[in-house]
């Protein structure tokens, strides 16, 4: 439990710092550091399946990002006139967040840390060797009982990758 | 307590989109907030002393943590990586047309 909360901090550690720096580049830096925290921490809460994928999701994100810090000359943190209205938006924010996450943390049927409500789940636990012959239970998820799920997310990343070459494209249709 | 802690990253990252003025530092801060969100499902399914969810046969089947958070959040980083490069990839078109990253001074409205 104790290396649980030492990894949560620095996690926040490294999301303060990639907030308040004030080189960009630097900033992109502690982001990744943060995403290599969280895989640390998918490993250490038994999810093997997903720690891989973020530490090659991490790191493709770091290139992309220091792409974009590369584009520009001006690395130094751009300082607003209203301050004061960002403030008080930031903090109505946080205290509606605080008090509604309060709420489902305590009067709500929430499920405790380390006791998951497995409803849905428990069929995929007992069924999911026999239903779809794959040994890891993720796969099996992912592949068999939720592949519409799959396929939605496919269409998002084709979605995605066809609009981000559509931007980035050089050539310009003529008019 | 632990949820509150993965609160308090959510916080960080909305923090930094709201006020923050560089185009970046927004993107840096959704991305603070999906990091935040998908540990947050990942803790729900999480069991005392669990193993992963495989098949195999010594382990036990009432150990296993809980495979269907897991099975979305996979789904979910995949699709975040996608948006990360789309939104880049209009913060450079943006820095392209207008030289700059400040939010305030990119307010003209040709295309």
């Amino acid at each position: 439990m104790l290396p649980l909360y030492l990894l949560l901090f620095l996690m926040i550690l490294g999301s303060l710092v990639a907030v308040h720096t004030r080189t960009l580049l630097s900033a992109v830096i502690s982001l990744s550091l943060v995403g290599l925290v969280l895989c640390v921490t998918f490993l250490y809460l038994q999810t093997p399946d997903i720690a891989i994928t973020q530490i090659i999701v991490e790191i493709v994100a770091l290139v992309i990002l220091i792409r974009a810090v590369a584009t520009g000359k001006e690395v130094s943190d751009i300082k607003g006139k209203k301050e004061v209205f960002s403030l008080v938006a930031v903090i109505a924010f946080i205290v509606i967040f605080g008090y509604f996450a309060y709420q489902a943390l305590t009067f709500i049927e929430f499920p405790k840390f380390g006791y998951p409500l497995m409803r849905v789940s428990q069929f995929y636990v007992e069924e999911g060797l026999k239903k779809t012959g794959s040994a890891n239970l993720i796969t099996s998820v992912v592949l068999g009982f939720r592949a519409y799920d799959t396929l939605g997310e496919v269409t998002v990343l084709f979605a995605a990758v066809l609009g981000t070459l559509v931007i980035l494209r050089g050539v310009g249709r003529k008019k | 307590m632990i949820f509150f802690l993965c609160f308090v990253i959510f916080l960080i990252g909305l923090y930094c989109v709201i006020v923050k003025k560089n185009i970046l530092k927004i993107v840096i801060g959704i991305a603070i907030m999906e990091y935040a969100v998908n540990l947050f499902l990942i803790l729900l399914g999480y069991r005392w002393e669990g193993v992963p969810a495989i098949v195999t046969e010594t382990v036990t089947q009432a150990k296993f943590v809980d495979p269907l958070p897991q099975a979305l959040v996979l789904t979910a980083i995949v699709i975040s990586i996608a948006t990360l490069a789309l939104m880049v990839s209009l913060c450079i078109r943006i820095h392209q047309r207008y030289k700059t990253f400040d939010i305030t001074k990119i307010r003209r409205l040709k295309g």
